[in-house]
């Protein structure tokens, strides 16, 4: 006896000894790797162009992977931890303990472009238009401050803002990379000139922009942070077709593409290039969502939304899903593995995600004939776009064929898509939502009474979530907020069925092993100004 | 022939104001513009914003107004600002024009080099197997997609190559070796299509001018002659051949469309295709009228050809 | 066939008395007169009854998904092996069959038709009306086809009958365009003359005298308007602007997931672009040998 254990307490010793070694040797060390080596142009694909430069006006990512280098933010989110928001122009912080004032020092000695200093009056005035533009002057997410009453700069490194009531993400709202930092003095000539103009303070300096070719941009020598940028200059090809943006991957014409590839385009490039490839994969924050119309009968009945999301096999749709589509993790209303996610053991207890597909669907036949819907023939409406819309379209409309109903696809072109959503002319659709930053007011938004939000086109009144969306909104104690983000997304998809989500997308980026400093988030619009970024040769 | 050219350069007007109306008219009716295009799908979506917008670009103004506008515009040759970029149209067309262009000359002189020759032999060896392989291959250009010409070639050139063609456009002043070796496999792509017709027109072309008399005569007094001969025969085919080259070429610009978006080239076709799916009228609008004068004007020019070069022919 | 008294036509009238089987031979004179002609309609034929007999030839239901199969290529579960969901692709072409011969056909006769009627109705009329159908139809013909058919689609959406009509819509004025110049022709004939003095409607005289004139290059229109009908719907699905899923396309077949993994998975990419060229390949044959037979003068088209 006294043998066996001394031998079992040996090897348990030997193991854990193993396993603290490879831990420490595969633990990542933000760039303790190699030195950064400074100098090279670092050129990446865009799928789509930017209509403007303005980034408090456009929605599309097309904007910011090229131009978002040119300028700098108040805060930002953390290039090496996507959970962390740090500062930008920001140096320091401090909220009231009633949490209805939020003080920034911004750094001294930052420079524009042009030369001239930036100040606190010209982060108050970028804010001032984001968050009460006048009139003809378009912010499209000042929906998002809703909570603030006014921008004050009572000294030329003194930020403040003040509140109407104490929310809980007004950091990560300030952290948003829409919101670069324009001049004051020339918002102030012109509102507009920014539209198509580029002129800020960020670390690369605009040099040219050929329509539907490329952009240029070459380093800050006056960055307020020195030593960086370690870029000389980056270079954005526009190249919308996915076969090509692959292809110049591949050719290695271009070291990087940010926004994501599907799984089979990231296998191909390892097989072919092998270790000159560096693949990092991240859950997303996007994802696709079924919008039902609960003023077309009969989904106006409950049983027949639920045995919508209790017909999806989830599980086996990831698995299946995640080899052909940018999608993978079964997931609620937070990305899994943030800090407001449910983890699974509770996920699987909502309808729909459980892991008996047989007995879900199942139960959604009973439901539906109870309902005297069994056998129902609608048509649902998907948006023109290859990837993920019509790998999930077929999918969903298959896994509603095997309850028994019948289901017409119909394609809308994106130009027309959300009038048609908008004006109510559908049974069932594809709806879809990406946060640029995982954050439950951003990501809850959405779902809340269509009276009150115009961007939910489910059309349902429902009080009892407003309810739970505000009270989350203003718990500035994590743990109970969490629990408010629990019952709302119980409500959301379980109990009342009202949007059903699909799977979570996954984002893939291959990219060349040359390309160090860029850690991937689950957004592709942060962590973009590349000021972190540098070549091994 | 003077009153010919001038009656027929006077129809080319209401022809253009047809089109220019007729592409207004089709762009509205189309759902969706381009406000909706931009700031419809954000969760903060905000009908007020939407609204003044929509005024800024003018899209408020009752149709005619914006009609009117656009045709008064077109008189005064201003095609007006991009609803998308904000920049003005003749900057964006001026910079794909330069690929689109060269890729046009380069798919006509693929089809001039393989049409000629090969119809030409299509003819001489009539209903021998030479016939038949050209006549297929000739057909076979006309059948196959070019886009699906396009995958093929991209799918050779990494599984046979381990290579792609450059993915940014240089000017061939700057560098012809790079600009080359990016635009021939379009060229070629599109040039096969454009000269299956040209070949078939050649080879038919040719067999009737075999048939005259004066050709069988000559053929009978002596190879020496027949080869005279040959040279005339070619002369008179070229005709209907250059007919159908001078047709074909504002045809290129729809097959310019699907070639360009598999190849990724930064030209006019591609811009197109984005501007439809953006609704931005002002430069579909400026596009398609681009489009239709090159058409009216080959075709006008064509005309002329055919008159000057055969005086037999005469229009009333 | 008229009867014929002269002795130099003895041939004929032996060929008449041969009886029924007197087609066969006109279809084997064609066949040997245009072998190419007649190798494209056997072609159609296989695939017009591949479209009638889909659903006895094709070995699975294209629609079915069967993730455990994804990608496969080809084996003797399936012979041109499956796409991203599974599907069998021998059983998609073949129901594809259906969805390109419908799209063709339809436009094609749609287009022509009233192209023809279009252009016999404006060569006919002459004077003013011929002068407004004539503008209208050179504004049409300078849109490029591919620019109307986005157009049509655009404004009615996607989906088969859309499709027909997007692709009709180019095809008038083009069909008008030609027939027209042979309706011209006939119309300068003495007997239209005398119909007309005689009184006739112009309804009958269009239908009956001078519409079965223009049948040759209606035909011949017709036949090349199929092959092009395909091709654009391809063109189309492609763009995302045809058919929508699930319906098996051959030019739908080819977009996204056949491009994206064209390289693991070729098979994904080949043969539904083989299956496109080999219908617009064996129409365009048929079409030239049709030509051939019935004008060699029309050879300009």
């Amino acid at each position: 006896m006294h043998m066996l254990r001394h031998w079992r307490y040996q090897g348990f010793a030997v193991v854990l000894g193993l396993a603290l070694l490879l831990l420490m040797t595969n633990a990542p060390s933000p760039q303790a790797q190699a030195q950064p080596r400074a100098g090279g142009e670092l050129v990446f694909a865009v799928p789509s162009e930017p209509p403007s430069y303005d980034g408090h006006r456009e929605e599309t990512f097309g904007l910011i992977h090229p131009v978002a280098p040119f300028y700098s933010l108040l805060l930002r989110v953390d290039p090496v931890d996507s959970n962390k928001i740090v500062g930008d122009l920001a140096e320091s912080w401090t909220v009231s303990d009633d949490g209805l004032m939020y003080t920034f020092k911004i750094r001294n000695g930052v420079k524009f472009h042009d030369g001239s200093p930036l100040t606190a009056r010209d982060v108050k005035a970028s804010y001032d238009k984001i968050i009460f533009p006048p009139e003809g002057v378009a912010s499209t997410r000042k929906g998002q401050y809703e909570a603030v009453e006014a921008i004050e700069a009572p000294e030329a490194q003194t930020v403040r803002f003040r509140l109407k009531w104490p929310a809980a993400s007004m950091l990560s709202g300030l952290a948003s990379p829409w919101n670069f930092i324009y001049k004051a003095d020339t918002l102030a000539k012109d509102m507009h000139w920014y539209e198509n103009n580029i002129m800020g303070s960020g670390p690369f300096i605009f040099v040219e922009h050929i329509r539907g070719s490329h952009m240029v941009g070459k380093r800050n020598p006056d960055y307020w942070e020195r030593g960086k940028p370690y870029l000389d200059g980056y270079r954005a090809l526009f190249i919308s077709d996915t076969g090509a943006r692959v292809a110049a991957l591949r050719g290695e014409r271009v070291h990087i593409e940010f926004r994501g590839l599907a799984p089979k385009q990231r296998d191909d490039l390892v097989k072919a290039l092998g270790s000159k490839i560096t693949v990092q994969e991240s859950p997303w924050d996007c994802i696709l969502l079924v919008a039902i119309n609960h003023e077309r009968k009969p989904f106006d009945d409950t049983r027949v939304r639920r045995a919508l999301t209790l017909a999806l096999d989830r599980h086996e749709g990831s698995r299946v899903l995640s080899q052909i589509a940018i999608v993978k993790e079964v997931a609620g209303v937070q990305v899994p593995g943030t800090p407001f996610a449910t983890l699974p053991e509770e996920l699987a207890k909502l309808a729909g995600y459980g892991r008996d597909a047989e007995a879900s669907r199942g139960e959604a036949r009973r439901l539906l004939k109870e309902a005297g819907a069994a056998g129902l023939t609608f048509t649902f409406k998907n948006r023109g776009i290859p990837m993920p819309y019509e790998p999930l379209g077929i999918w969903l409309i298959d896994q509603w064929r095997k309850v028994g109903l019948t289901v017409n696809q119909e394609v809308i072109e994106a130009a027309a898509y959300y009038q048609v959503l908008r004006s109510g002319e559908f049974d069932v659709a594809m709806d879809f939502q990406c946060g640029y930053i995982v954050d439950p007011d951003l990501d809850l938004y959405k779902f809340q009474s269509s009276d009150k939000n115009p961007s939910n086109y489910g059309r349902y009144v429902d009080r009892t979530l407003d309810e739970l969306y505000e009270k989350q909104s203003r718990a500035t104690n994590p743990e109970e907020r969490k629990q408010f983000i629990r019952q709302f997304e119980k409500r959301l998809l379980d109990d009342e069925a009202h949007y059903l989500m699909t799977l979570q997308w996954h984002r893939i980026i291959p990219h060349s092993a040359k390309v160090k400093g860029w850690m991937i988030t689950p957004s592709h619009y942060l962590n973009q100004q590349l000021d972190t970024v540098w070549l091994s040769e | 022939m003077h009153w010919y050219i001038l009656r027929r350069l006077l129809l080319m007007l209401p022809t253009l104001l047809g089109v220019a109306v007729i592409v207004f008219l089709l762009m509205r009716v189309i759902p969706g513009d381009i406000v909706e295009m931009r700031f419809a799908e954000g969760r903060f979506f905000n009908r007020e914003l939407v609204e003044k917008e929509r005024a800024r670009f003018g899209l408020d103004r009752p149709l005619w107004v914006q009609c009117g506008d656009w045709v008064w515009g077109l008189v005064r040759l201003d095609f007006g600002l991009s609803m998308w970029s904000g920049a003005p149209i003749r900057q964006e067309i001026a910079i794909r024009l330069q690929l689109s262009l060269q890729l046009a000359i380069m798919a006509t002189m693929v089809a001039v080099l393989l049409a000629i020759p090969l119809g030409t032999l299509a003819a001489l060896r009539q209903d021998t197997w030479i016939d038949y392989v050209i006549r297929i291959f000739s057909i076979a250009g006309l059948a196959t997609p070019s886009f699906w010409l396009g995958i093929l070639m991209f799918l050779c050139f990494l599984i046979v190559f381990q290579w792609i063609p450059p993915m940014v456009f240089t000017p061939f002043w700057r560098d012809p070796w790079q600009n080359l070796s990016q635009m021939i496999w379009p060229a070629l792509a599109v040039g096969y299509r454009y000269s299956a017709v040209a070949a078939r027109m050649m080879r038919s072309a040719m067999l009737e001018v075999l048939r005259e008399d004066y050709i069988r005569t000559a053929r009978a007094k002596g190879l020496w002659q027949s080869l005279i001969v040959k040279r005339h025969a070619l002369k008179n085919a070229m005709l209907p051949v250059l007919t159908v080259i001078g047709l074909e070429f504002a045809f290129l610009i729809g097959g310019l469309v699907v070639t360009e978006q598999v190849f990724n080239l930064n030209g006019l076709g591609l811009l197109f295709v984005q501007s439809v799916a953006r609704r931005d009228y002002t430069l579909v609008q400026a596009l398609v009228l681009l489009v239709a004068l090159v058409y009216i004007v080959v075709n006008f020019c064509v005309d002329l050809l055919y008159v000057w070069l055969d005086p037999r022919i005469r229009y009333q | 066939m008229t009867a014929v008294n002269s002795s130099t036509d003895a041939h004929l009238q032996i060929s008449e008395d041969a009886g029924p089987s007197h087609w066969l031979v006109g279809l084997g004179t064609f066949a040997s007169r245009w072998p190419l002609g007649a190798a494209g309609a056997v072609i159609i034929v296989l695939m017009i009854g591949s479209a009638v007999f889909a659903p006895f030839i094709a070995p699975y239901d294209p629609l079915e998904t069967d993730f455990a199969a994804q990608f496969s290529p080809p084996t003797m579960a399936h012979w041109l092996g499956t796409d991203a969901f599974g599907r069998d692709l021998l059983s998609r072409i073949i129901y594809g069959s259906r969805t390109a011969l419908l799209v063709g056909f339809a436009s094609a006769f749609l287009g022509a038709t009233l192209g023809a009627m279009l252009g016999v109705a404006s060569a006919y009329f002459g004077g003013p009306i011929d002068l407004v159908v004539q503008r209208l139809v050179d504004i049409f013909l300078a849109f490029p086809i591919i620019i109307l058919a986005l157009a049509v689609v655009s404004i009615l959406g996607t989906g088969v009958s859309n499709v027909i009509m997007a692709i009709t819509v180019p095809m008038i004025p083009n069909c008008a365009r030609v027939v027209r110049s042979s309706a011209l022709a006939v119309r300068q004939m003495p007997y239209v003359d005398a119909a007309r003095a005689a009184g006739f409607g112009y309804a009958r005289i269009i239908f009956r005298h001078m519409l079965p004139n223009v049948m040759a290059p209606y035909l011949i229109m017709l036949t090349a308007f199929v092959g092009q009908a395909i091709l654009l719907e391809a063109s189309l699905s492609f763009l995302g602007l045809g058919v929508a899923e699930p319906t098996p396309a051959w030019g739908l077949m080819l977009r996204g997931a056949a491009v994206e993994f064209a390289e693991s998975a070729p098979w994904m990419a080949i043969f539904p672009g083989l299956a496109i060229s080999l219908g617009v390949f064996a129409f365009n044959l048929f079409g030239d040998a049709l030509r051939d037979a019935l004008d060699p003068k029309l050879r300009t088209l």
